[in-house]
Order: C-alpha cells, then sequence, then structure tokens
C-alpha cells in the first residue's frame, strides 16, 4: 500500500540501486581478474626441512659458510672451537643475506650493518628479531641441517 | 610551403597555435635561472626514452639471460657500453635536475594558487622517476641489484596493512627471483612510461595555459620585464640542452657505467653495499635508526616517517595558505631549508660511511 503513495520515488530508488550495483558489479569483474591474475601462484615445492651441507673436513675452523636450505639462504659457522651452528642467513632487518666475519668473530649483514652474535642473538644496528636457528646434526663425519 | 601551411591551417587551425606562441612571454628577474631546470629534466628524459629504445633491441630479460646479454651489449655491440652508460648517467642527472627544479619551485612557492595541480603532477613525476630508478636498477640482473631489491621491497613489504600483498605484487613471490625480474622490466618499460607520459602531458599542457610563475613579491607589487618565448627563451634553453648533452657524453665516456658481478641469489651481500645516491639519505636515516623506538620497529617508524614527509611535502599547496593569498610563509621556506640541509648531510654521511 506505501508503494502505492509513492510509486515514482521506490521505482527511481529501485533503478539507482539496481544501476550503481550492476556499475559495482561491472567494475569487479574487470578488476577481480587483473588482481587475480597479479597474485602469482604459489609454487608447491617439496618442503624441505633437511639438506646435506658437507663433510666436517670441509670447514676450516673460524669461518661461515652460505648454503641452500629449499629456495632461501643459510649460514653455517664453524666457531673457533670446531662447533657447527647453523642459522638462517637472511637479515631479520631488511632480507639482505648476512655473512660470517672472522675480524669481529660474529654474523654481520653488509646492507645495513646489523650484528648477531654467534647464537644469532641481534646485537647491535638495526635487527629487530634474531636469526632463525636451525640444528646442526653430525652422522658419519656428514653435517645435516635440519629445521624444527 | 604557404599553400602546405593552409592545407593544415584549415584543419587543425596552426595559426591560433602561432598567436599563442608569439605572444608567450617569461618573466625576467633575478630567480629566472631555476625556469631553465624543468626543461633540462624534460630534456634528460627524452634521451632516457632515445636511449632506453636502443637497450631493448638487445636486452633480454630473464635470470638467466639478462645479465649476460648486458654483458654481450657492452662487450660485442657497437657501442653498446656507450648507450647504457648514457642510459644510466642521464637517469641520474635526470634525478638531479629533478631535485633542482623541485626545490627551486619549492623555495619560490611557485606551488601557490593556481599552480596546485602543476605541483602535484610534478610530486607525482618526481615519484615516478625514482620508480623509474629503482625498477630499472635490477634489470641488469647484478649482486648490487639484486640485494638493493631485496632491501627496496622489503621496505614496501613493511608498509602498514597493504604491506604484504603488496611486497608480493613486486616481486611475483615471497622472494626476489627471475619473476621479479619479469615484473621490474614490465614496470620500466610499459606501466611506468605509460603512466609518466599522461603525467607529463598534465604538467607540461598546464606550465603552457598558466605560464611561468613570478617570485611571491607582497611589498612591491611591481611587474617583472620579460622576454618572448619564442625564440629567446626556446634559444636559450636549447642552448643549455646542448651543454648538458656535452657533459652527459663526457660523463659515459669516461666515466662509463659498470657492470658489476652477476646476481647469486646465494650469497652474502657484499660489504660497502649502498643504494643510488639519490636513495642513500633515506638509507642512510634507516641505518641509524635503533632496532626499536619506544615499541615500533625502528624501519618501520622511518618507514612511515619518510612516507608522511613525502605525503605533505606533496600537499603543500594546501597547507601554505598564506603564499596562495600573496603573503610571504616564512615557515615554510624553513621546512624547504631544513629538508635540502637534511637530505644534503645524510647523503653525505652515507656516502663517507660506505
Amino acid at each position: 500500500m506505501d508503494n502505492q503513495s509513492s510509486p515514482n520515488g521506490t521505482k527511481r530508488d529501485f533503478l539507482k540501486y539496481a544501476l550503481s550495483g550492476g556499475i559495482l558489479a561491472w567494475l569487479a569483474a574487470i578488476f577481480y581478474p587483473i588482481l587475480a591474475y597479479l597474485n602469482p601462484p604459489k609454487v608447491t615445492g617439496a618442503q624441505v626441512t633437511s639438506v646435506k651441507v658437507g663433510k666436517i673436513g670441509d670447514f676450516e675452523n673460524d669461518s661461515g659458510t652460505i648454503f641452500r636450505f629449499g629456495n632461501q639462504p643459510g649460514i653455517l659457522i664453524k666457531t673457533k672451537d670446531g662447533e657447527f651452528k647453523a642459522f638462517s642467513a637472511t637479515c631479520t632487518h631488511l632480507d639482505c643475506t648476512v655473512q660470517y666475519r672472522q675480524d669481529m668473530g660474529l654474523i654481520w649483514c653488509a646492507c645495513h650493518n646489523g650484528r648477531y652474535d654467534l647464537s644469532g642473538r641481534n646485537i647491535a644496528g638495526p635487527p629487530p628479531r634474531p636469526l632463525e636457528a636451525y640444528n646442526v646434526i653430525i652422522k658419519n663425519d656428514e653435517i645435516l641441517v635440519t629445521k624444527s | 610551403m604557404n599553400r602546405l601551411y593552409q592545407w593544415f591551417d584549415e584543419r587543425v587551425s596552426l595559426s591560433a597555435f602561432i598567436e599563442f606562441i608569439k605572444h608567450k612571454e617569461v618573466p625576467k628577474h633575478r630567480h629566472s635561472v631555476w625556469y631553465y631546470f624543468g626543461g633540462v629534466t624534460l630534456f634528460l628524459f627524452i634521451v632516457q626514452v632515445f636511449s632506453g629504445i636502443l637497450l631493448l633491441f638487445y636486452y633480454r630479460p630473464g635470470a638467466d639471460t639478462a645479465f649476460e646479454s648486458i654483458k654481450f651489449l657492452m662487450t660485442k655491440v657497437q657501442f653498446g657500453w656507450l648507450i647504457r652508460s648514457i642510459h644510466s648517467w642521464s637517469a641520474n642527472l635526470m634525478i638531479l635536475a629533478a631535485f633542482i627544479h623541485m626545490f627551486s619551485v619549492y623555495l619560490t612557492k611557485a606551488y601557490r594558487k593556481p599552480r596546485e595541480i602543476t605541483w602535484i603532477t610534478g610530486m607525482l613525476l618526481f615519484f615516478m622517476a625514482l620508480a623509474f630508478g629503482f625498477s630499472g636498477y635490477l634489470l641488469p640482473w647484478n649482486e648490487l641489484a639484486f640485494f638493493a631489491t631485496k632491501v627496496g621491497t622489503d621496505i614496501a613489504g613493511s608498509v602498514p596493512l597493504i604491506g604484504k600483498p603488496l611486497l608480493v605484487l613486486l616481486r611475483g613471490g615471497d622472494n626476489v627471483t627471475g619473476a621479479t625480474l619479469s615484473r621490474f622490466f614490465g614496470f620500466h618499460v610499459a606501466l611506468f612510461p605509460a603512466i609518466f607520459t599522461v603525467l607529463l602531458g598534465i604538467h607540461l599542457f598546464l606550465v603552457q595555459i598558466q605560464g611561468m610563475s613570478t617570485p611571491l613579491n607582497p611589498k612591491e607589487d611591481k611587474k617583472y620585464d620579460s622576454m618572448p618565448f619564442f625564440p629567446n627563451f626556446v634559444l636559450r634553453d636549447l642552448l643549455l640542452w646542448l651543454i648538458v648533452l656535452n657533459i652527459l657524453a663526457v660523463l659515459a665516456v669516461f666515466f662509463p657505467w659498470e657492470l658489476g658481478v652477476k646476481a647469486d641469489l646465494f650469497a652474502s651481500a657484499p660489504a660497502g653495499i649502498s643504494p643510488e645516491w639519490y636513495f642513500l639519505f633515506m638509507f642512510q636515516v634507516l641505518k641509524m635508526l635503533p632496532s626499536h623506538v619506544w615499541f615500533i620497529e625502528g624501519e618501520v617508524l622511518g618507514i612511515v616517517l619518510f612516507g608522511i614527509a613525502g605525503a605533505l611535502w606533496t600537499v603543500v599547496p594546501f597547507l601554505d595558505k598564506k603564499s596562495s593569498r600573496g603573503q610571504q610563509s616564512r615557515f615554510f621556506t624553513y621546512v624547504g631549508i631544513f629538508a635540502i640541509i637534511f637530505i644534503i648531510v645524510f647523503t653525505i654521511v652515507g656516502w663517507l660511511a660506505s
């Protein structure tokens, strides 16, 4: 009954909503595929949880080596005492790859002078978090790095 | 010749254009010299377009081909080293000219009413120029470029809310890989030039219809002397372009741009790594910020502050109401001088540190 009192108003409202809804749907139909297209598909590689890095004899005391852990760089450090430690080599500040500095006895990032001690703790410079630590397992002279 | 002119005139009204050029005047005063820097920036952009097209004939994007193709270009192709060197040097000079142009417009308050849109399009062009620099830097796929892109896109990734999707959008994945290179190539040679050309068209159109701004001079409402745009100003402009071209040639020949070492996704960032000079002041500030300020990560704080500063700088015509009314606005002059000193000081500190 109310509809009859202002038929033009409701008709106009209906047209307004239908039209603006239609335009929105039309815009979404254009932009959604574009945005979805720009979002790259997840490449489902096998999830790497452990990697063989080499033999004990390959590494000198007081040295650091970058190795591949899946598609990420890791760093294996052999301390002065011959102890092995492994971390993610991706600096927690802005994603650069860190390195071992013999002169400092530290893990160092060249990009913004970030420093980590040999437990991976961020001790100076801008890094906000410690490096992710990996487990080092030595089996028959072979060094295996694993991620829990 | 005359008939040809008439043929065109009847169809596209050449005479109106010629009338416009005839009456166009450029004011003469002690700050007139700054008028030339917009033109120099434009000239260097034109050089970029031409040298960029030439590079495209040999460049092959892709993690396995990009570095090799540039190496081939620089060692085997006749004058390949020169074209690349010109493209790199011209990019740097263009950004320098754009800096000078921007600060001279700022300090003479030429952004004031009615030139707000010219200023905003100019700022967008400036940001685009930096984006051109950043995306082009990766294309040779060398070590420095690889880490610069890691850092730069990681910074984009720490923008609150939209950071993560933005990072994936830029990198074409979670990491900087060949996919990133493909995207940056697309940005650098297709998307950015398209946007840049539209913005540049608006910017130049506004400069033409509004004419040159004159310095704010509230005390004496004097009329400045002027010179005809054509041929007087145009000839001066062309002479300066010739000088810039010579400087560019000398730099490109005597200081050829290095290619560096190919990017290795599994190598440490090399010591002494630093970005291009125009990002150096931001780089240095990020380096000096502690890991946490109060409860915010230092890096996020720095990025947010730079973002806010850039946004305020872009909308300065709307903040500086005094100069739009024709009054001096000393506060904004001090802000501009502070910005210049800040940039110069941190650039030098960053340069000395690396």
